[in-house]
């Protein structure tokens, strides 16, 4: 599904991947573990170009999206990413923030349509504005329903918790039915006793079989939810393998090393 | 001193002498050239604000900021007046243009206002969280729809106590208008004072006004603010 090739970021002088290979299966949960400043936040956040590579490429469904001639929001709708510090749309209610990009993308479709019917003899079928809106709002109070967060929809996100944020980030991502989803340490600012609703929320989604690539610091989900692992340092993957392998036999000493100071 | 027939004089010639008729004429050119001032300026503020926020990989982006640049320079760096006389007695001229000194003053206010308010913007615009452009971003939506949606919301709600500050420096600057002749409050004023001969209470009812209509904008300001400030408030 995504194929990273010799993928490349530096900022300034500062070389921080040095051509990193992965590919990602349908289905994948890859957990992406490592010290901080190995790199690997920044190689989650290249997936979906939110920081540009500066060499490489990353084919996604056929298309090398790292190309700055690509448009990347058709892409990034695809690529959903859920974020540590959960940037919720501070200005908009908990259901707005759900709906708001799939409605967006959903009128954007609508009217590149009806430029088409313009044009052309085959006629695309055209939805109603207010359909779009009306079906925007069934998902998205089925998705609130699903976090148990129904009594939410109508209040803004500085009055929820860590968790309850994370959780709607999540489904925010949700809404756009993503073929992928990244989540770059979404336990990471969360309370000890709200990172469990969210990686519960997590391995849903992985047992629903969504595709995900986790950088994590959580060695208990990489161990129990990811299929595969992979270590970064150094802006490289040092090491991958399935979970049950590499945490127990671990082979370059870096990997040796960080793990046993994490566990 | 006899205030009491000084108060008098000036009613007289208030009511009598259509001092009345212009001093409402002052007082509309003067909110006309602060309002629509101010208008014309949160364009222009948000363009260049906009521009100069905007990420500059490619050459068009830099040439514009360049052209914003100079344009703030410009007009942070010469006085009010010094812009309405150069406006009035050289610009027009030089380009073959009549205009009345009220439209001058509504054009020579809007292009100042909209450098001082670019600069408010900008900095309101930075002052959102980067995480918002970047959650925006991270579900498909373009850089253009998160500012609009996303970022300018939020940025408009951190500048309004600052947009209000401008408006009314705005309205305050407007006694400069009466160097290029439009008629405005100080206009007004001075006339009822040159025909009555008497100066204190016509330029003191003139302070009285200016006060009042701050006051009522700085109590605007706080209802917007307060209707603004819903997300911020715990339900």
């Amino acid at each position: 599904m995504i194929d990273i090739i010799d993928l490349k970021k530096s900022f300034g002088k500062n070389e921080v991947l040095r051509g990193i290979n992965l590919t990602v299966n349908k289905g994948d949960i890859v957990a992406v573990i490592g010290p901080s400043g190995s790199g690997k936040s920044t190689f989650l956040r290249c997936i979906n170009c939110m920081e540009d590579p500066t060499g490489g490429k990353i084919i996604f469904n056929g298309v090398d999206i790292a190309d700055p001639k690509v448009n990347i929001n058709i892409h990034r709708r695809k690529i959903c990413m859920v974020f540590q510090h959960f940037n919720l749309f501070n200005n908009k209610t908990v259901i707005q923030n759900i709906m708001l990009s799939p409605v967006i993308c959903a009128k954007q479709d609508r009217r590149k349509a009806l430029r088409h019917n313009l044009f052309h003899k085959d006629k695309i079928a055209v939805r109603s504005v207010a359909d779009i809106k009306k079906e925007a709002r069934a998902n998205a109070e089925r998705l609130l329903a699903r976090i148990g967060l129904s009594d939410k929809a109508n209040v803004y996100p500085s009055t929820l918790s860590g968790g309850q944020k994370q959780r709607v980030a999540i489904v925010r991502s949700l809404a756009m039915n993503p073929q992928v989803m990244l989540f770059d340490e979404p336990t990471s600012a969360l309370d000890p006793e709200m990172v469990g609703e969210v990686l519960d929320l997590m391995k849903e989604l992985a047992a629903e079989g969504m595709t995900m690539v986790v950088v994590t610091h959580e060695m208990g989900f990489a161990r129990e939810v990811a299929n595969r692992v992979l270590f970064i340092d150094e802006g490289v993957i040092m090491e991958q393998g399935e979970p049950a392998e590499f945490f127990g036999n671990p082979q370059c000493d870096r990997l040796k090393d960080f793990l046993a100071k994490v566990l | 001193m006899n205030f009491d027939r000084k108060i008098e004089n000036f009613i007289a010639f208030f009511i009598h002498h259509d001092g009345y008729k212009e001093v409402l004429l002052g007082l509309s050119n003067t909110v006309k050239i602060a309002v629509i001032g101010l208008l014309i300026g949160i364009v222009i503020g948000t363009v260049i604000a906009t521009v100069r926020v905007i990420p500059k990989y490619k050459l068009l982006p830099r040439i514009l900021n360049g052209f914003c640049s100079l344009y703030v320079g410009l007009f942070r760096g010469t006085p009010m007046v010094v812009q309405l006389l150069v406006f009035y007695y050289v610009a027009l001229p030089l380009m073959h243009l009549k205009l009345d000194s009220v439209t001058v003053s509504i054009i020579v206010f809007g292009l100042n206002s909209g450098a001082y308010i670019s600069e408010i913007m900008r900095g309101g615009i930075q002052s959102v969280d980067y995480g918002q452009m970047e959650g925006g971003r991270s579900v498909g939506l373009s850089f253009s729809t998160t500012m609009m949606k996303i970022v300018i919301p939020q940025a408009v709600k951190n500048i309004l106590p600052t947009m209000g500050n401008e408006f009314i420096a705005l309205i305050k600057e407007t006694s400069v208008v009466s160097f290029v002749g439009a008629a405005d409050l100080y206009k007004a004023f001075n006339y009822i004072g040159t025909n009555s001969y008497e100066f204190m209470v016509p330029y003191l009812v003139m302070a009285l006004i200016y006060i009042v209509m701050v006051c009522l904008i700085s109590l605007l300001i706080k209802i917007m603010e307060r209707s603004l400030n819903k997300s911020d408030r715990h339900h």
